[in-house]
Parts: structure tokens; C-alpha cells; sequence
């Protein structure tokens, strides 16, 4: 049973509510880091590993400190704040230890800190009352579905190149209509019930 | 000297430097609450309120803020300020709170208010922080109120709640749905890209 729900929170958070096409939330790094895949598919692996420990982290910080000091209240202080000094951690690990991937993901990796996917995965795992598997879970995919997103989009961009879009739309515009393409795909999905 | 500043600041901010048409900054909450026009009013006017408080506060600090810890320490003012919307918006306007959900806390995560601390109230006075703060808030709310309108009224056939097209319109609700929005702020990008380049030829012609 324990094992069906999980699933089942998986299933939702990388396809039918995926973070990107349904919720709207990471926008800005799938813009700026889509240019090649592998890039994106560091940055892809950079969230991963940042919403599940920060999806485990706040959920501890919010039932085992705030809850039992009244603080809800101060949530989205505490919450950033964590998720702040993770990417600082993961930031200088980089550095010591894959030299490679930190100069490519380069200026986008202090910039997950304002990936409102980060911070929104941990307030929906309050919002929805998740158990602490449940929110690990909640986190993990979510990014699984962001790095699904962000990769299918590289792909499409790289076709983009070849294009060639009428004047004012080059740029950001059709980088949208084509995001806004895939979406409608992804929206097909939402006829699934769970 | 202070007149075109001022001058220069208005412009920007609603124009120039508008911070989702020009600068795309803060697109997630544009594309999440965008589905009518209300949402998208309210979203723009607790955004301004948290860019003006957080302008005036990190300009009055910005002697004081290290260097080192600078991004941290803005981040902590902006929280600060979104919380406390966050409860007004809770306590006063409880339909909204349900409608703009998870996305007014998301306020902290919204570029444009790091990137106005960074670019503007770190380096100028308070005054034209504010001003700074008001008039790219502005120009944030004007943008969502464009494409919310675009959509509401397309995908739903009213503005504001109110039905404006007539019964036989079928709405599209394509636009309410994700892809509309992805589909929406492209084409409004788009069209400010051509006015932005019309008025840049108009520009140049002049000076010639």
C-alpha cells in the first residue's frame, strides 16, 4: 500500500504535474541552461541532488524545530536559508572534486538557490502534509521530471539552430513557443487519473 | 541631473528594462498565475510591495551589508518582507491566498527582486531605490496584466470575472491551460521586441 502511494507521487511529480510544463516552477535555469545537453544534463543532476536533500533537510527542520516552537509562521525564511548553504555546500564540492562540471554549469549553479523548483518542492511537501519517505520522494522526482524536461527541451533547441523565426521572435519568443509545444504534449498525459 | 535620472527610472522600469517583457526574469510566476486578471493584479502588487520594502531596506544597509555575505544577507531581508505579505494576504484576502497558493511565498525566489537589490539599491540612495523598486514593481504588474487579460479573455471570455464575449464564443481554453501561457507571454515578447526595434530606428533617425 506504502509502496502503491509512493508510486504514485512519483508517476505525478515527472509527468502528469510535472515541475516545468504544469507548474510553472524552474523556468528561468530551463531557459538559460538548455543550450547543449550536456550542460543541461549537469544541471539536471545538480537539482536532483539539492531537492533531496533539501526536501529530507526542511521537512526535519519544520517537524523536529519549528513546529515544536510555534514557528510555522517563519517557514519560507527557514527554508531558504537551508537551501542557500546546501547549494554553497555542493557548490565548493564541486569545485574540490569535479573541476569539469563546475566550470560548465558555471554561474548557474549559485542560481539553483533562487530555483523556485527547490523551494517550491519543500513548500508543497508541507502544504500537502507528506510523510518524511513521501517528501524524499516528492523531491527526488520532481527533479527527475525537471532534468526530463530540461533534456527533451536541449534536444529541441538544438534543431532550433537551423531555424530561421520571422525578426522579433528570435531569441526568448520562440524558445517559449516551442516550450509551450512540448507542454501541450505533456498535457496529454493529464487525462491519466491517479 | 536628478531629473533625468528619475526620468530614466520610470522609463526603464516600465519599458526598457521591463522585468518579464525585456529582462525575463520572474517568468515561472508570470506563467503560473496568469490565468486571470485578478491573479495576475494581485501577484504584480505583492511583488511591488516586497520590491519596494526590500529596495529601501538593502539601499539603507548597503554600507553595512559585507561583501562577502551580501547575497545571503538580501536574501534574508527579502524573506522577511514576503512573510509578512504573506500573512497579511492570508489574514485579509483569503481568496487570493487560495487562488495564488504556493506562488506568493515563491515571491523570495523571484529574480527580479535579487537582481534589483544586486543591479540598483546596493550602489544608489534610498529615495531612488524606492523609486527604482516602484516603478519596475509597476512594470512587472503591467506585463502580467497583458497577458492575463490576453488569456482570460481568450480562454475563458471574460475580464476581470465578468463575461465580455458573447454566449456563442467558445473559449479556447487552450489558454488557460500551460501550453496557452507558454504560447501567450511568446507572442507578447515578441511584440515588444518589434516596438522596442521600431522605436530604436525612430530613435537613430532623429539623431541624424
Amino acid at each position: 500500500m506504502e509502496f502503491k502511494e509512493l508510486l504514485l507521487i512519483a508517476f505525478a511529480a515527472i509527468v502528469t504535474e510535472n515541475f516545468i510544463f504544469s507548474r510553472f516552477m524552474g523556468i528561468c535555469p530551463f531557459l538559460g541552461v538548455s543550450e547543449k545537453p550536456s550542460t543541461a544534463a549537469g544541471m539536471g543532476f545538480a537539482v536532483m541532488f539539492v531537492m533531496t536533500l533539501s526536501s529530507a533537510l526542511t521537512w526535519l527542520v519544520y517537524h523536529f524545530v519549528l513546529i515544536p516552537n510555534e514557528l510555522e509562521y517563519l517557514q519560507t525564511i527557514a527554508f531558504i536559508l537551508i537551501i542557500a548553504s546546501l547549494v554553497q555546500i555542493i557548490e565548493m564540492f564541486l569545485k574540490k572534486f569535479v573541476p569539469v562540471l563546475y566550470r560548465a554549469l558555471g554561474v548557474y549553479l549559485p542560481l539553483i538557490t533562487t530555483n523556485c523548483a527547490v523551494l517550491g518542492s519543500a513548500l508543497i511537501n508541507i502544504q500537502k502534509d507528506y510523510s518524511f519517505i513521501e517528501s524524499v520522494t516528492f523531491g527526488l522526482t520532481a527533479a527527475i521530471g525537471f532534468t526530463v524536461a530540461i533534456l527533451i527541451f536541449a534536444g529541441v533547441r538544438a534543431r532550433l539552430r537551423f531555424a530561421e523565426p520571422p525578426k522579433a521572435f528570435r531569441g526568448i519568443p520562440i524558445l517559449l513557443l516551442s516550450a509551450g509545444l512540448i507542454a501541450m504534449a505533456f498535457s496529454g498525459f493529464s487525462g491519466i487519473s491517479l | 541631473m536628478e531629473k533625468t535620472n528619475i526620468k530614466k527610472i520610470v522609463s526603464d522600469g516600465l519599458l526598457y528594462k521591463n522585468p518579464i517583457l525585456v529582462q525575463l526574469l520572474g517568468i515561472c510566476a508570470t506563467l503560473a498565475v496568469t490565468t486571470s486578471v485578478t491573479n495576475g493584479i494581485a501577484m504584480g502588487l505583492s511583488t511591488t510591495a516586497v520590491l519596494v520594502c526590500s529596495n529601501l531596506f538593502i539601499s539603507l544597509l548597503r554600507k553595512f551589508i559585507m561583501k562577502e555575505v551580501r547575497i545571503a544577507s538580501y536574501i534574508v531581508v527579502i524573506s522577511g518582507f514576503v512573510t509578512a505579505v504573506e500573512l497579511l494576504i492570508k489574514a485579509f484576502l483569503p481568496e487570493i491566498n487560495k487562488s495564488l497558493g504556493v506562488f506568493i511565498p515563491l515571491i523570495v525566489v523571484n529574480c527580479i527582486i535579487l537582481s534589483r537589490a544586486e543591479s540598483f539599491a546596493s550602489k544608489n540612495s534610498p529615495l531612488f531605490s524606492v523609486l527604482d523598486g516602484l516603478f519596475m514593481g509597476l512594470g512587472f504588474t503591467a506585463a502580467l496584466i497583458c497577458v492575463s487579460a490576453i488569456r482570460e479573455l481568450i480562454g475563458a471570455g471574460s475580464l476581470l470575472g465578468y463575461r465580455i464575449l458573447p454566449e456563442s464564443y467558445e473559449p479556447a481554453l487552450i489558454f488557460i491551460m500551460s501550453a496557452g501561457a507558454f504560447f501567450t507571454l511568446a507572442f507578447v515578447v515578441a511584440g515588444v521586441n518589434k516596438l522596442l526595434a521600431v522605436l530604436d530606428k525612430k530613435h537613430r533617425k532623429e539623431e541624424q
